[in-house]
């Protein structure tokens, strides 16, 4: 998709976020723009960038260089990225991208023939509590292993869109790429998407086993002034087109701790128990 | 044992991230007291509070504040460091995820109390769900006249910007995000001078944590007093903690400050199949890794440092006896060398050349003096270069070396190759040592 005037009417209003005069902040957003017209930061992408902020195309593509989020080359339909770092590698979280790369018959940063998944090994993804974690597109498949992710990228090939555990449903790399650039998500139910499952709630949850009711647990404090009790809160006060996921499949988690949280994948085969 | 559930509170709450939602739980009340009290007793409120940066420095929020110069006629800024990407470190996200009207909130109150008319919230790039959930929040603020001008006839005006990164950890330190913000690579300042003079397009600049920001208005609402009487004297108010790793349930723990990891580590079940502990980072990767004996260190700033090594962020990540300590370390040098910003020399050269020798031992190959070439090369790593993300790479090879002594020593041996683990990128001793772990 070539670069066009709504592209360059799009970083326009990226520009008018930032004070006057300090147009150059704009440029990492309009980076994610150019990404998201032409699949990857091209050199029209970069001229675009130079052009509309008024600085070098060389200072743009130092930046662009710079990220690992900008690609030089197009990413296929999907960026599948799989934590190796620490948490994910004391899960299981190498073995699950060895066992995708295998499948996929491509390594890090390299796209399948058929132009559908680019795979990368991520550095940490803040999502540690949930090891081993994988993306799509950057929203967050929890708890995979080996079976799980390789269902799930199977189910990318076959067209589907398997919904991830938390995050809005996919949507395409474009799409979110012109998130990334600051614009909103048009789809009532992406802002909706889950946004936890237990070990974000963990420590709650146990305060709630104790007894805890809004007040601060193990001390004679008062609680702070926004907690009530969870009970408290029915549901159906929230209006109807804004009913958000959150917390919906949270009972249908296994305990925490085991990491085969995986609804995502439907024809997900588990290779290992957990 | 106490759980204090602060911050994460109206985390179980559905729709908590809608203005509705929030509105109905207390959500914006500390606005309405800010604008009452005054600016400037915001600052002494935080400054009595005791309330220490939750970034992993510590450094004291109300005075950070007040190195702000008043009445300079310069626009004042406020930059959420929302970068949250350390191995180990997972607390922001969730914060952002479910409850964003929270960071929102303290983005206000903070933004008067120093007198910033504008805020950005520099958010880590592949945290899209967060960011999208943070755009529409601010959407929602600026619709209900939070955020704007003259915020609830206070004649006060704000505006914020969510911002997102593009996938560059070195942005999580503050002077690198400053530069990232202004369009530049998002490499270190050398300081002095400090942000608070000298920011944001050179002007005053405050740079503060996601979870700092959020405790600001439970302390608004709830008083001095009542922050400090949770965790310890020099480190007051609740703290989220995230265990990740080798333990049975995984997750956010909102403790006091001072909690220890064995009551850390009850709330969550234990090490993994009952296992023992063999090492954990009291504050991600960057902090010296700890091991069994401190498992009743005060997990406060100051009760981390008297044992050797950092709170950090609180990221407890929790190893058991399975796994191979020299794969752990070369791991998280790896991390180091990627996220290396290339500016200065030693932390460029260096990562990259102790990744290769690490390699080189777990392959079999190791010699008897890579040992003191490794500690030869962290020394002269630490405290030469722009930035701590140089500091803390050689935390896991100096803290390993020193806990794990007779591993690395033998790792420092010629193997035969069929001796040597390196056949696996993962970080257990073997595969028969894994098997038994499930």
């Amino acid at each position: 998709m070539p670069l066009t005037d709504e592209t360059r009417a799009a970083a326009r209003e990226i520009i008018a976020r930032y004070p006057v005069g300090r147009e150059r902040s704009a440029l990492l957003p309009m980076l994610h723009l150019v990404q998201a017209a032409e699949g990857c930061v091209t050199a029209e992408g970069v001229d675009l960038c130079a052009r509309e902020i008024g600085i070098t195309a060389a200072e743009v593509s130092a930046v662009a260089t710079f990220y690992t989020m900008y690609k030089r080359r197009p990413v296929g339909d999907w960026l599948v990225s799989v934590c190796t770092n620490l948490s994910c590698a004391l899960m299981g979280g190498q073995e699950v991208y060895d066992r995708i790369s295998k499948k996929l018959g491509v390594g890090h940063d390299q796209t399948t023939p058929d132009g559908s998944i680019t795979l990368e090994h991520a550095e940490c993804l803040a999502a540690c509590d949930y090891a081993p974690v994988m993306t799509v597109n950057y929203e967050f498949y929890d708890g995979v292993d080996e079976g799980a992710a390789e269902g799930l990228v199977e189910a990318l090939q076959r067209g589907e869109r398997p919904l991830p555990t938390r995050g809005g449903p996919l949507c395409t790399f474009a799409e979110v790429s012109r998130q990334l650039a600051g614009f909103e998500d048009p789809r009532p139910e992406g802002i909706a998407g889950p946004g936890f499952l237990e070990p974000s709630v963990a420590g709650l949850t146990l305060a709630e086993q104790a007894g805890w009711r809004g007040e601060v647990a193990g001390s004679s404090a008062a609680g702070p002034a926004g907690a009530v009790p969870v009970e408290d809160v029915p549901v159906e006060d929230v209006p109807p087109d804004r009913v958000p996921a959150d917390g919906a499949r949270s009972g249908a988690t296994p305990a925490a701790g085991a990491p085969t949280t995986t609804p995502a994948a439907p024809a997900a085969t588990k290779s290992k128990g957990a | 044992m106490p759980v204090t559930p602060v911050l994460t509170a109206r985390w179980k709450v559905p729709g908590i991230w809608t203005l509705d939602t929030f509105e109905r739980h207390g959500g914006y009340d500390s606005v309405r007291t800010a604008f009452a009290k005054g600016p400037d007793d915001i600052i002494k409120m935080v400054k009595d509070s005791g309330l220490r940066g939750r970034g992993g420095a510590g450094f004291p929020t109300g005075m950070k504040w007040s190195f702000i110069p008043q009445g300079d006629g310069k626009p004042h800024y406020l930059v959420i460091n929302a970068d949250e990407g350390e191995p180990g470190t997972c607390k922001d996200a969730p914060l952002m995820m479910i409850d964003p009207h929270s960071l929102i909130e303290g983005i206000i109150v903070a933004s008067y109390a120093v007198r910033a008319n504008r805020a950005f919230v520099y958010v880590r790039g592949e945290l899209v769900h967060a960011a999208r959930r943070l755009r529409n929040a601010t959407a929602e603020a600026y619709r209900a006249g939070y955020l704007g001008k003259d915020i609830l006839g206070s004649g006060f005006d704000l505006d914020l910007v969510i911002h997102s990164g593009a996938g560059a950890y070195i942005c999580g330190e503050e002077t690198a995000l400053l530069d990232s913000l202004e369009g530049r690579r998002g490499q270190p300042r050398l300081r002095p001078p400090f942000p608070a003079t000298h920011g944001l397009y050179n002007s005053p600049t405050v740079v503060n944590n996601v979870e700092t920001i959020a405790s600001v208005p439970f302390i608004v609402n709830n008083g001095v007093e009542w922050f400090r009487s949770m965790g310890t004297e020099k480190s007051p108010g609740p703290k989220i903690y995230s265990l990740s790793g080798h333990v049975t349930r995984p997750g956010q723990y909102e403790a006091p400050m001072g909690t220890t990891l064995r009551e850390l580590l009850e709330m969550a079940g234990g090490v993994r199949g009952g296992r023992a502990l063999k090492a954990w980072t009291p504050g991600g990767s960057s902090t010296p890794m700890l091991t069994a004996e401190h498992l009743d260190v005060p997990l406060d700033f100051d009760g981390v440092m008297a044992a050797g090594s950092l709170l950090g962020t609180a990221a407890l990540m929790i190893m058991d006896d399975t796994v191979d300590m020299l794969k752990v370390v070369r791991r998280l040098t790896q991390f180091y060398a990627h996220e290396s910003c290339g500016k200065c020399t030693p932390c460029r050269e260096g990562t990259t050349w102790m990744v290769q020798i690490l390699s080189r031992m777990e392959r079999g190959q190791g010699d008897p003096s890579d040992i003191n070439t490794l500690t030869d090369a962290c020394d002269n790593i630490f405290g030469r270069a722009f930035c701590a993300l140089a500091d803390g790479a050689v935390s896991p090879i100096v803290s390993g070396i020193k806990h794990f002594p007779e591993e690395f020593a033998a790792a420092a041996q010629p193997r035969p190759a069929d001796q040597a683990q390196g056949s696996s990128n993962g970080v257990a001793t073997g595969p028969a040592a894994l098997a038994g772990a499930h």
